[in-house]
């Protein structure tokens, strides 16, 4: 018998895995972006998971619109690492770094 | 519950749906133009963020009768009016500062209008939200926008890294708001914020509110720029083109207020004993690592950064005490942080020119010799940010630092002073630059001749000094919307 405890385990595995993506690679830009989509998507099996539960549509209709600016989001997204590598020839995350002070 | 239409609803929406409208019009009417006639779309813009800005004053609901459109979904009282005026003020100072400084770099381009004009609308939803999915595309909205605003600049390696940074990190932020906001709901069953409030003392489990409770406040750090979460501000108000720094510095902050607001006071008002807590800390935090790194800063505009960093650790001074008083003391002072901060950045965009970024701190040197007029509304922006009476900024903070003493945080207003002090160093000491340095041997050019611009940011400059002698219409405006 798969419980709401089983899906919510999931979406924090998930959402664990996306931040650690993010924070531990070290190689390419394009693994955030999919660890960006990745958290989002664990943020929506949540709210599936609880509209379920509850008994209650909302949590689905807000799994529609986080998919809609989810794609725009990867639009966006790509279209600037786009623009990284046509000026540094490299979209390496360590490379990332002529901003300080 | 019923769902049903009420054609009444529109009138609360009115100012947005002109903005969009009119928006989508100057999309199409920039299709046909040529380069030359960019100035069209200029004034066209700036036309119709004044035509909105009149809709909301238009539409102002009476003093505490707040009304919901849509089913809850979008909040039309006092708060949002306020924040509405002043989000628009600040996105039309920044259309007026951009336009010189893009037209030198080829940037003078219509996208640069359309990405503000929608970030504004944006932000417009956000601070009318009445449910965690309007609040979300709103602040997406304004974000997505604002990403491609800072890599509007493709030639540009700088502003390409900023992008990438405010992009991962703003998209991480977003990322840890939305798992709150499924907590929050799977806690209480509603994306309705003000049913959230009103069911959050009968939850099943408590332990998946406080869950969702501690990552919606780190998403919301993350958006407004508090320590820890504020390591994408500096280098992305570095890499952007000035221009665009003068709007992403000003109007989100206060858009990121309303962010606030709506989700820990609107939704989560109940559980105000616990996230006042986790505020203080970040207060503290974000003031001590404001203004200490800002010391160290060589670069004007990440120096600014870390200024910001260190307002918003002000501004939140405010919210620690959880009461309207408080809150709207909070707002006060962030639309003073955000009206001194157009002027500084503004400044930036005003001196700098084709080649030249005016960006350094020693590029300043001597702008009292140059031209005494903007080396002093400049010296009266960094006087307001640094807290010297009788300027805006001076009231603003003595206006939190007051809330959080009457809310029982005495030993917190005690460090916002200690660091408050510690700042001014570094605000005097672009004063000493521009008035006591000799200056380099290129500042004989002449100052850009644009003259809306110098109209507008000398009496912007100006402002911070009127308001700071009369700072009690707005701030009893400011009690007004929040019923003081």
């Amino acid at each position: 018998m798969i419980t709401l405890a089983h899906f919510l385990s999931l979406g924090a595995l998930l959402f664990c895995i996306a931040v650690a993506g993010i924070f531990i690679n070290r190689k390419n830009v394009i693994v955030l972006l999919m660890c960006i989509e990745l958290m989002l998507l664990a943020v929506n099996t949540n709210f599936v998971a609880f509209s379920r539960y509850l008994g209650d549509p909302a949590g689905q209709v807000f799994v529609f619109f986080i998919l809609t600016v989810a794609a725009a989001e990867a639009a966006i997204g790509l279209a600037i690492l786009v623009v990284l590598f046509r000026n540094r020839a490299t979209i390496d995350v360590t490379a990332i770094d002529t901003l300080k002070g | 519950m019923m769902i049903q239409f009420n054609p009444a609803d529109l009138i609360a929406i009115l100012p947005e749906l002109v903005l969009l409208g009119a928006t989508c019009a100057i999309l199409l009417v920039d299709l046909f133009l040529k380069p030359a006639q960019r100035d069209i779309t200029h004034w066209l813009s700036i036309a119709t963020i004044a035509l909105t800005a009149f809709f909301v004053w238009r539409g102002a609901p009476a003093v505490g009768e707040g009304v919901s459109a849509f089913n809850g979904m979008f909040l039309h009282d006092g708060i949002s009016v306020v924040l509405k005026q002043f989000i628009l003020l600040t996105s039309g100072l920044s259309l007026f500062y951009a336009r010189n400084y893009m037209r030198d770099r080829a940037l003078w381009i219509g996208e640069l209008y359309l990405l503000i004009l929608f970030a504004t609308l944006g932000m417009m939803l956000l601070v009318s939200a009445g449910s965690l999915i309007t609040a979300y595309l709103g602040l997406e909205l304004l974000a997505l926008s604002s990403y491609a605003l800072v890599a509007l600049n493709r030639d540009s390696a700088a502003s390409a890294e900023a992008a990438i940074k405010y992009f991962v990190l703003g998209a991480l932020a977003s990322g840890l708001l939305l798992y709150g906001m499924s907590m929050i709901y799977g806690a209480t069953g509603t994306l309705d914020l003000a049913r959230i409030s009103a069911l959050i003392g009968q939850v099943e489990h408590p332990g998946w509110l406080a869950f969702g409770l501690v990552f919606m406040v780190a998403g919301i750090a993350f958006k407004m720029g508090a320590a820890p979460f504020h390591m994408w501000l500096p280098d992305v108000y570095h890499g952007a083109p000035t221009a665009i720094t003068v709007f992403i510095g000003s109007a989100p902050k206060i858009a990121a207020f309303g962010l606030a607001y709506r989700l820990l006071e609107g939704a989560l008002g109940p559980l105000s004993g616990q996230w006042t807590l986790m505020l203080a800390i970040l207060a503290v935090l974000s003031l001590a690592v404001g203004n200490l790194f800002a010391i160290a800063q060589s670069n004007l505009k990440r120096m600014l950064a870390y200024s910001t960093i260190s307002h918003v650790g002000f501004m939140l001074l405010g919210f620690v005490g959880g009461s309207p008083a408080g809150f709207s003391a909070a707002m006060f002072y962030i639309i003073s942080y955000t009206m001194t901060a157009t002027v500084a950045f503004g400044m930036i965009a005003l001196l700098a020119r084709a080649g030249f970024e005016c960006e350094e701190i020693d590029d300043f040197k001597g702008l009292n010799q140059r031209s005494p007029w903007y080396a002093a509304i400049m010296g009266i922006s960094m006087f307001s940010l640094a807290g010297v009476p009788p300027l805006f900024g001076f009231f603003a903070k003595l206006l939190v630092l007051k809330s959080a003493i009457d809310a029982g945080f005495l030993w917190l207003a005690i460090v916002a002073i200690i660091f408050a002090i510690i700042g001014i160093y570094y605000y005097l000491r672009v004063v000493k630059v521009m008035y006591f340095d000799a200056a380099a041997d290129d500042a004989k050019i002449p100052l850009p001749a644009d003259l809306p611009l110098r109209w507008v940011i000398s009496l912007n400059g100006l402002a911070l000094v009127v308001l700071g002698i009369a700072w009690g219409p707005l701030f009893d405006w400011c009690n007004r919307a929040f019923g003081v």
